[in-house]
């Protein structure tokens, strides 16, 4: 019968394999939540300007994004990003850095897609009878825009958005495919290093168990504060 | 124009190379979309059951810990990334519980897979049975059935009808998902593919070949699931793509 041991996670074990991993997790998850949903939203408002060449263009993009893998995604940024790119980044991090960053670029671009759907849904949901309400009280698009349609789109898209972040937080596990180094990648070390892999592969359970279930929480309490009562 | 085919040629013929062991890439290629419907197949049925089985019990009334336990279920295997999942199979339910040592990893990774799912479909089935007029379940119990019997007779047939669109996602996602198998060595299509790069240098088109399987997969399990879907509607109940007004 194996026993668990965990005296080896002292602060300095901790700080030296897992903080640094843990900052890139989130920090990868904010940043894909805030490029996705930028270029999403582009993405999405091509979807629905009713031209056809856009609409044709947007509408591969997601629809080729949804039917592949993450991993097979980030396999192929991994091979096609040029390594002239990552030399941009100032004081050969860029190098150093590299799966970091081909992480980043993969999941602004994937989960763009997904983004843009939450968009377009959230944009559709609201009865046509909204704006054309706003239009007969002689609201120019501005103001419809922003005292009709946008304040309830928005109500609709907030917390999926929150939920899509919390899928794309435990996505960012996949980056183990490039050999980024995120929390997961750093239990990972810390286990082979101390033969531990029992106890290390628990607590990174327990860690993403804490941080998705915190922010499910936070999204069901944020939900019925928004909620539009009809 | 010869030269053109003589130049894709020249591209693809790796995958009839052998591999070093009288296997060729193509061959290791088929194996390894074999491995990944597999994968999928077996955990997509694991999903269904538990799904189905926690779901429904996360609809009981007046059983605490009946609903205490689902909703852990639900909560346990949704906030857990699918790869960490797949690593607490291999490396600590394997070593801890007794027996599971033997268990090949094929079944682990399906278990899995499988498990994480059953949360989604869970959440899926719950939706479903709450979404249906509570006079559906009162009119059963009124003409004498058990709650047993509703939920066979009244609810659950129903149900399966409603949720046939988010199972149809969930179907293509466990196909996607399958993929993070390659981190514990399952020999499916992102294994092939990760290890034929190495070795042929053939990125490009190893990935090429790798997500058109991904794709055709997923489409084909679209076009099953619609056909389910037309061949279990109920004329008039079931709502049919409906014109604007």
């Amino acid at each position: 019968m194996t026993t668990l041991d965990f005296s080896f996670y002292t602060w300095a074990n901790i700080s030296n394999y897992l903080i640094s991993g843990l900052y890139f997790s989130i920090s990868l998850t904010i940043a894909a939540t805030i490029g996705g949903i930028a270029l999403g939203t582009i993405i999405a408002l091509l979807r629905l300007s009713g031209i056809k060449p856009l609409v044709y263009l947007s509408t591969w993009y997601v629809n080729v994004f949804r039917s592949v893998p993450l991993v097979m995604v980030l396999l192929w940024f991994f091979l096609l990003v040029p390594s002239s790119f990552y030399d941009l980044f100032p004081g050969g991090s860029g190098q150093k850095y590299r799966a970091e960053i081909c992480a980043l670029i993969t999941f602004i671009v994937f989960e763009a897609a997904f983004f843009s759907e939450i968009v377009r849904a959230g944009i559709q949901s609201l009865p046509r009878g909204q704006s054309s309400a706003g239009q007969a009280l002689g609201m120019t698009y501005g103001q419809n825009m922003r005292y009709i349609i946008l304040p309830q789109a928005i109500r609709n898209m907030l917390p999926v958005f929150l939920t899509q972040t919390i899928v794309l937080f435990q996505d960012t596990s996949l980056v183990y495919a490039i050999g980024a180094y995120d929390i997961l990648k750093g239990f990972e070390i810390m286990g082979n290093t101390f033969g531990r892999r029992i106890e290390t592969y628990l607590l990174a359970a327990v860690v993403y168990f804490a941080i998705s279930f915190f922010l499910s929480m936070l999204v069901k309490r944020l939900n019925q504060k928004i909620r539009i009562v009809r | 124009m010869m030269a053109y085919w003589q130049n894709v040629w020249d591209h693809w013929q790796f995958l009839w190379d052998d591999r070093g062991d009288g296997v060729t890439y193509f061959q290791w290629m088929m194996s390894a979309w074999g491995y990944t419907v597999a994968v999928a197949f077996c955990s997509l049925v694991i999903a269904l059951v538990f799904g189905i089985i926690i779901g429904t019990l996360r609809t009981i009334t007046g059983h605490r810990i009946i609903s205490t336990f689902a909703a852990t279920w639900v909560e346990l295997f949704r906030n857990i990334p699918i790869l960490v999942q797949l690593f607490i199979w291999f490396f600590v339910i394997s070593e801890l519980v007794p027996g599971m040592r033997s268990v090949p990893g094929f079944v682990l990774a399906c278990c899995a897979l499988g498990f994480f799912t059953s949360a989604r479909i869970a959440e899926q089935i719950r939706a479903g049975i709450q979404a249906l007029p509570a006079g559906q379940r009162n009119a059963g119990l009124a003409v004498g059935f058990t709650q047993l019997q509703t939920y066979r007779y009244v609810i659950l047939p129903q149900t399966f009808r409603i949720i046939i669109p988010p199972l149809t996602s969930e179907a293509m996602n466990i196909v996607k998902n399958s993929s993070v198998a390659f981190a514990v060595s399952i020999p499916e299509l992102i294994s092939f593919a990760m290890q034929t790069q190495e070795e042929t240098s053939r990125g490009v088109e190893v990935y090429l070949a790798a997500t058109l399987l991904y794709a055709i997969t997923a489409l084909a399990v679209n076009r099953v699931m619609s056909l389910i879907e037309r061949r279990t509607s109920i004329p008039g109940l079931t709502p049919q793509a409906q014109g604007g007004h």
